[in-house]
């Protein structure tokens, strides 16, 4: 190669080094727009750490009821879930998004969905007063006052739903409120998968 | 005031944590807080026992709280943290080992919940980007090195005559 051909090669290569932070930036953006993008379609969460009690075994408890409404222990939930498959759902009285979704879960309960509840350090009381004031979809209440059975079920927040299995294995889970997106393409194919 | 205190004294552990034994670090940092810095929201919630204490910090220290994830529960202040707390006291007062706490907590929040993230197949790129990008540099440095710089273009006429000209009137 001529020295001429050598130089003119620098400076070429030089030119095309000053495009690469420019590139750089064009990958940055395309992956952060795909990453704002499935989030929107609720492809990608990012506040989603999963739960590793997924595929296990309910844990024991025994908790108290609601007002004059019995509680229901782990023993009675496995029973009930041996018949058909139940929607376990935690909520307390104080979370916006537990009321917001009560209107699903009635309607779950309309198609005939067994759906158990366990309130996570709420008064009694208050959560009688919810219970009457946004309907009570729930065939059984108890409440978790320590939040001991919320921790050991691995929970950070409320509302979240489990589906209990057949033989008392969690089946499916979900960290925030049921929408009717997440029924119908969650939930509702996890309890099918759940009673076959 | 509190605040202050218990902010540096965390960074002051996570500081000498690779140099001392926690629990060593943490006693020769007593000698240097003048006032008490409780880690807990409410002084009820600490072991009487200072050992215990020490020791629940230090797990407490380790586990990211789930509901800000930022914070270890030592430091925040939501409901769960504090529940998570009383946990860690209760199972050092039982006489468990840190590493038995830990395997508890795991096993309900997942490694999410350790605010170190252990070595494995999903947190290998997390641990090996600085070695990665040392080995990466190194290559391309020594690469870089070892080409020669382009030679210079060879003079046009015009400049060929100039130099001629200036070379003569020396």
């Amino acid at each position: 190669m001529s020295a001429t051909g050598a130089y003119a090669a620098a400076v070429l290569r030089r030119r095309l080094l000053m495009l690469a932070p420019l590139g750089v930036a064009v990958a940055g953006g395309a992956a952060f727009w795909t990453m704002l993008n499935r989030m929107q379609v609720g492809k990608f969460d990012p506040h989603d750490i999963g739960n590793p009690m997924l595929g296990k075994p309910i844990p024991d408890f025994d908790l108290p009821g609601v007002g004059s409404l019995a509680g229901f222990s782990s023993a009675d939930l496995r029973a009930a879930a041996a018949r058909q498959p139940v929607v376990l759902n935690f909520f307390a009285s104080y979370c916006i998004p537990c009321a917001e979704e009560a209107e699903m879960l009635d309607a779950l309960k309309q198609q005939g969905v067994q759906i158990w509840g366990i309130a996570w350090e709420d008064d009694p009381a208050k959560t009688a007063d919810f219970l009457s004031r946004y309907g009570n979809p729930f065939t059984r209440v108890a409440s978790d006052r320590r939040g001991t059975t919320f921790i050991n079920f691995g929970l950070y927040g409320v509302p979240e739903s489990f589906v209990i299995g057949s033989t008392g294995h969690i089946a499916w889970h979900l960290a925030g409120p049921i929408s009717p997106e997440i029924a119908e393409k969650g939930l509702l194919p996890a309890l099918r998968r759940a009673s076959s | 005031m509190t605040r202050w205190f218990r902010f540096a004294r965390l960074k002051r552990q996570k500081f000498f944590g690779s140099f001392f034994q926690k629990r060593t670090a943490f006693l020769a940092l007593l000698l240097f807080c003048s006032a008490p810095a409780y880690a807990v929201s409410d002084p009820s919630e600490m072991l009487p026992d200072a050992a215990q204490e020490a020791r629940a910090e230090a797990v407490g220290s380790q586990l990211r709280c789930l509901v800000c994830q930022n914070e270890s529960i030592e430091d925040s202040n939501a409901g769960l943290a504090r529940d998570l707390r009383a946990i860690v006291r209760e199972q050092v007062k039982a006489g468990r080992s840190n590493q038995q706490i830990m395997d508890w907590m795991v096993a309900r929040y997942g490694s999410f919940v350790r605010l170190k993230p252990p070595f494995s197949a999903s947190t290998f790129l997390l641990w090996a980007t600085p070695f990665l990008a040392l080995v990466i540099g190194g290559v391309a440095a020594f690469l870089g090195g070892r080409r020669s710089p382009a030679a210079p273009l060879p003079l046009t006429d015009a400049e060929r005559d100039r130099l001629a000209e200036l070379s003569r009137t020396a």
